[in-house]
């Protein structure tokens, strides 16, 4: 199962890509397995403010619904629309074409209490 | 309190080697998926799909007083029934209310096998006993017996290409008991044309011993036609677009078979049995609630327990199973309403409400998808 080094990770099963204080966010490869089949992202926190360990949304797979967690504080600026048509890119590629949301960061320090790759695979049993 | 040990069907070893997603479903350990819930699903509706339902319960009641025992038990009239034939049922409690759904085969004149569902073995066979006030003789044969459920418009190939046998013979409803020179050498295998999918195909009963060798044998002879192992998920997913009952989601002693739709397996001119005076008495004063199928018409997915609306968003019932249907792409479900025309007739508008987001719906009359 693959964690990318660059990204911060939640015990929630979302990962956060930062850049300065603007961020990207998704679900990681062992989320996605585990949910299986994803049929639905209903996304609807456009603009609003969220904060860390709020809910942003919610992802649906054939036979769960499973809310998405905000990893830090931020603002959402952009949805991806390709989800609309296409939620299994989710499952095909989490990291990339799945990704759910862009933020600005309200408080980038709050990265620090993210866990690392090494850290998020070892809590998995990876 | 000390947790029940999960129980494993004779292929648990198969379906870790391939892979599959195991889950705790009614006390046993069952594959849910092995490639994908929407992979397997699609396979059973345009190729073949293999299940392994080898949790389901079997009673086999017998003597001179079987068909009295189950005309007792059930709300279908088993006296219809000719060696080979099977058919549906409910059977109900003195409230009329629904203990379990169930199959019952007439194997030969005072011999039957009922099938049960896996979550109410332990209840549906208490009831039974004690219910018996006909004496015939009951055999809790559920650990004894390996199911199989092989679905889709490739089914019969498969099947004779494996095993030599020509299921097309056999209609709806019916089965047979090929001897073992006709089937892979097998004794006291029963080959049925039932299943829960709404596509053709078969259920094969075999002693849980046999299990993997009918199970290789027809995975070998199916991967030409596109068999795939098919696992709970897509079960769920394909009986409901299919618009059949889950007991415990749909159906339940909460639930009489008047309100449930199962009017058409609950024979009230029969002589007497259980339930059948309380049932007398919901059809003739109609029930309070009925249970439809809706289609969304816009994204969202109906889950149980969802709440059902009006169209002007007054509460009027509850979603029992919800999906997205893999074939249609959209939200599909059943669950119970207010008996008014208004909610019930195909066609009516409604709407449904989770997590304070609401989308509208179309009730519809199930299956949600015809197969060819």
């Amino acid at each position: 199962m693959n964690f990318p080094e660059d990204l911060l990770y939640t015990k929630d099963h979302e990962w956060l890509r930062v850049k300065g204080n603007q961020g990207t966010v998704g679900v990681t490869d062992f989320a996605q397995s585990e949910l299986g089949d994803i049929v639905y992202v209903d996304i609807d926190t456009m603009d609003d403010q969220v904060a860390k360990d709020g809910v942003f949304g919610t992802v649906e797979a054939v036979k769960t619904v499973s809310d998405l967690f905000m990893p830090v504080s931020g603002t959402v600026t952009e949805l991806n629309s390709e989800l609309e048509s296409n939620p299994a890119a989710v499952n095909d590629d989490p990291y990339g074409d799945g990704w759910l949301v862009k933020i600005t960061l309200s408080d980038p320090s709050e990265c620090d209490s993210l866990l690392s790759a090494s850290e998020y695979a070892e809590m998995v049993g990876q | 309190m000390s947790e029940t040990p999960l129980k494993y069907t004779p292929l648990n070893d198969l379906h870790i080697l391939l892979g599959a997603k195991m889950v705790p479903f009614a006390g046993y350990s069952m594959p849910v998926q092995y490639s994908g819930i929407i992979e397997e699903h699609k396979a059973v509706r345009h190729e073949a799909g293999l299940f392994d339902v080898s949790h389901m319960g079997e009673i086999s009641v017998t003597g001179p007083n079987a068909l009295a025992f189950i005309q007792q038990l059930i709300t279908n009239d088993a006296s219809t029934l000719y060696d080979g034939k099977a058919l549906y049922s409910a059977m109900c409690n003195a409230e009329g209310g629904i203990i379990d759904d169930l199959l019952v085969y007439r194997i030969a004149e005072n011999d039957y096998l009922l099938v049960i569902n896996a979550g109410n073995i332990d209840e549906d066979w208490a009831w039974m006993q004690n219910n018996n006030a006909a004496n015939a003789v009951l055999k809790n044969r559920s650990s004894d017996f390996g199911l199989l459920a092989l679905q889709g418009p490739a089914a019969f190939d498969i099947l004779k290409k494996a095993a030599g046998f020509d299921a097309s013979v056999l209609k709806y409803y019916h089965f047979a008991c090929p001897d073992a020179t006709s089937f892979l050498g097998l004794e006291g295998v029963i080959v049925s044309r039932t299943g829960y999918t709404g596509e053709v195909g078969v259920e094969i009963y075999c002693a849980a011993q046999d299990a993997a060798v009918v199970w290789n044998a027809l995975m070998q002879a199916g991967q030409e036609f596109g068999l795939k192992p098919t696992g709970l998920g897509a079960r769920d997913t394909l009986r409901l677009e299919s618009g059949f009952c889950l007991h415990g989601n749909d159906i339940s002693k909460s639930h009489n078979p008047i309100e449930a739709g199962l009017g058409w397996v609950t024979k009230l001119d029969k002589d007497d049995f259980n339930g059948k005076d309380v049932l007398v008495k919901f059809k003739n004063e109609g029930p309070t609630r009925k249970l439809i199928g809706f289609v969304a018409d816009e994204r969202g997915i109906p889950r149980h327990g969802y709440e059902i609306q009006g169209p002007d968003g007054r509460t009027i019932g509850e979603v029992t199973s919800g999906t997205q249907s893999p074939i249609m792409n959209t939200g599909i479900g059943m669950g119970y309403v207010e008996n008014k025309p208004e909610y019930t007739t195909p066609g009516s508008a409604i709407q449904i409400s989770a997590r304070g987001k609401v989308f509208s719906a179309t009730v519809q009359k199930p299956p949600f998808h015809k197969s060819n």
